[in-house]
């Protein structure tokens, strides 16, 4: 692919702590690689608002190879901008053309609250997390790793769901600001292999409860949540949630 | 919401069933054995019920759902995600189900309510010695107004698009994970959406186009 170089306009929504009201500024970018990556971008405008003495836009990011979950930003539309099965840290420059507007803005709902402009708190998805998406067992030597059979179509879907990075995209992507495509992973993960078995009704049942108390809406399976995911995380996860869930509640013993 | 919108889609395969009877073409009788059946018989008024039920608590539970759902995002998007990856019925389930309901008003007021509450003088046919109600002569009379068959329209079009989501995602909800069966399923959903509304919705067409003896 031809190297270019653009000059654009950024809308981006700052705000400058939780109680702040916020709202957009625009600023433009000149001489922007077309090899460069979204967030490489974002800091080219970063050191130039640091040198004019301004405050550096704020946003979410680590590994930048895309498998972290950090970076959380809504781009003209469209949770980590237009390429499907990207992070933003993966998205290139090259999705976007000389003169074009982007439109950055954080995730929005109110269980992820904006802590300042692009970053906001996902802790919400931690607790799912310590509420049941773990297995306990004996700690000492580790296991021999083919003591426990597994057939090979469990391991590659367990695998597949265990993929997700809890970026919180679907819940960015949802209308109803729904978890359950990460929590649907997360349960689905354990609950296709047997080292997630002893566990798996109460798993359901707990992280399913935390997830009504932090806040998140419920499902109602328009598809929005498997698009945009950067890890293509499927939404027939969460129809077996459902029957995960349905199972533990009817056959729980306590 | 699942689980009551099953039971309202077997309660429509009974009611297109039954209301087919109309194009027997032998004036109504059919039609009229059938509906006075269904309205004559203990085990249909008794199952009535249970459907009324089945309604109001899909529209209640819809409606408190869509409420929950609409407070979990306080600050909207500035550029909505609009059809990026969901269709746009399924986003407006809402909004379908209220003009499904505003229909259903019409439609009580228009054919449930004389059968139960007192027809009109004269609406009455005596087949074998058995006087029932002439429903199909209310039929026909009430499809002379096109408006009235504009709102049935309207109503057929709005059920269609609530069954092209509403069909899938209920066994979606009762956790149907299997790929085959969520591609049978998602066949026989479209199918389902497009037959069976279009089945209702050429009744009155039938009638106002005098397609019928």
């Amino acid at each position: 692919m031809e190297h270019y170089t653009m000059n654009l306009t950024l809308k981006v929504w700052r705000q400058k702590n939780k109680k702040d009201k916020g709202g957009f500024e625009t600023y433009t970018v000149n001489g922007i690689s077309s090899e460069m990556s979204f967030l490489e971008m974002i800091d080219v405008l970063n050191e130039r608002l640091v040198h004019e003495g301004k405050d550096p836009i704020a946003f979410d990011h680590d590994c930048r190879e895309g498998i972290c979950g950090m970076c959380s930003m809504y781009i003209n539309g469209r949770p980590h901008g237009p390429w499907e099965g990207t992070t933003t840290c993966q998205l290139h420059m090259r999705a976007f053309k000389d003169g074009d507007t982007i439109v950055v803005e954080p995730w929005r709902a109110n269980a992820f609250p904006v802590v300042k402009d692009l970053v906001v708190d996902r802790s919400a998805f931690d607790r799912i997390i310590q509420a049941g998406g773990y297995i306990s067992v004996n700690t000492g030597n580790a296991v021999d790793a083919n003591a426990t059979l597994i057939p090979k179509d469990d391991a590659d879907a367990a695998f597949a769901a265990a993929a997700c990075i809890g970026c919180g995209a679907c819940v960015a992507a949802c209308k109803n600001s729904s978890a359950l495509l990460f929590l649907s992973a997360k349960v689905s993960h354990l609950a296709l292999v047997p080292q997630g078995n002893p566990e798996r009704k109460s798993r359901a049942l707990d992280m399913i409860a935390q997830m009504d108390k932090e806040g998140f809406g419920s499902c109602t399976a328009t598809g929005a949540c498997e698009a945009v995911c950067p890890k293509e995380i499927s939404i027939t996860n969460i129809a077996r949630l459902n029957a995960e869930y349905g199972r533990a509640g009817l056959t729980i013993d306590k | 919401m699942g689980l009551t919108g099953i039971f309202l889609i077997l309660f429509l395969i009974v009611h297109v069933c039954l209301n087919a009877c109309i194009w027997a073409m032998d004036g109504g009788e059919t039609f009229n054995i059938a509906a006075n059946f269904m309205g004559a018989m203990y085990v249909p008024r008794v199952l009535e019920i249970g459907l009324f039920a089945g309604f109001i608590l899909h529209i209640v539970q819809a409606y408190m759902l869509e409420n929950q759902n609409r407070r979990k995002r306080s600050i909207s998007y500035q550029v909505p995600m609009g059809n990026k990856g969901s269709k746009w019925y399924s986003r407006y389930m809402g909004w379908l189900g209220t003009f499904v309901l505003l229909f259903l008003v019409v439609h009580i007021k228009n054919f449930w309510t004389p059968s139960r509450f007192g027809m009109p003088d004269g609406y009455t046919q005596t087949y074998n010695g058995v006087e029932v109600h002439d429903l199909y002569r209310l039929m026909k009379e009430t499809f002379e107004n096109v408006w009235i068959v504009v709102i049935y329209l309207v109503g057929c079009l709005a059920l269609a698009y609530h069954l092209m989501h509403g069909f899938q995602s209920a066994f979606r909800s009762l956790g149907v994970y299997n790929k085959r069966y969520l591609a049978l399923i998602k066949g026989v959903g479209v199918g389902f959406a497009i037959i069976v509304p279009l089945a209702f919705a050429m009744m009155p067409i039938s009638f106002l186009l005098k397609w019928l003896n």
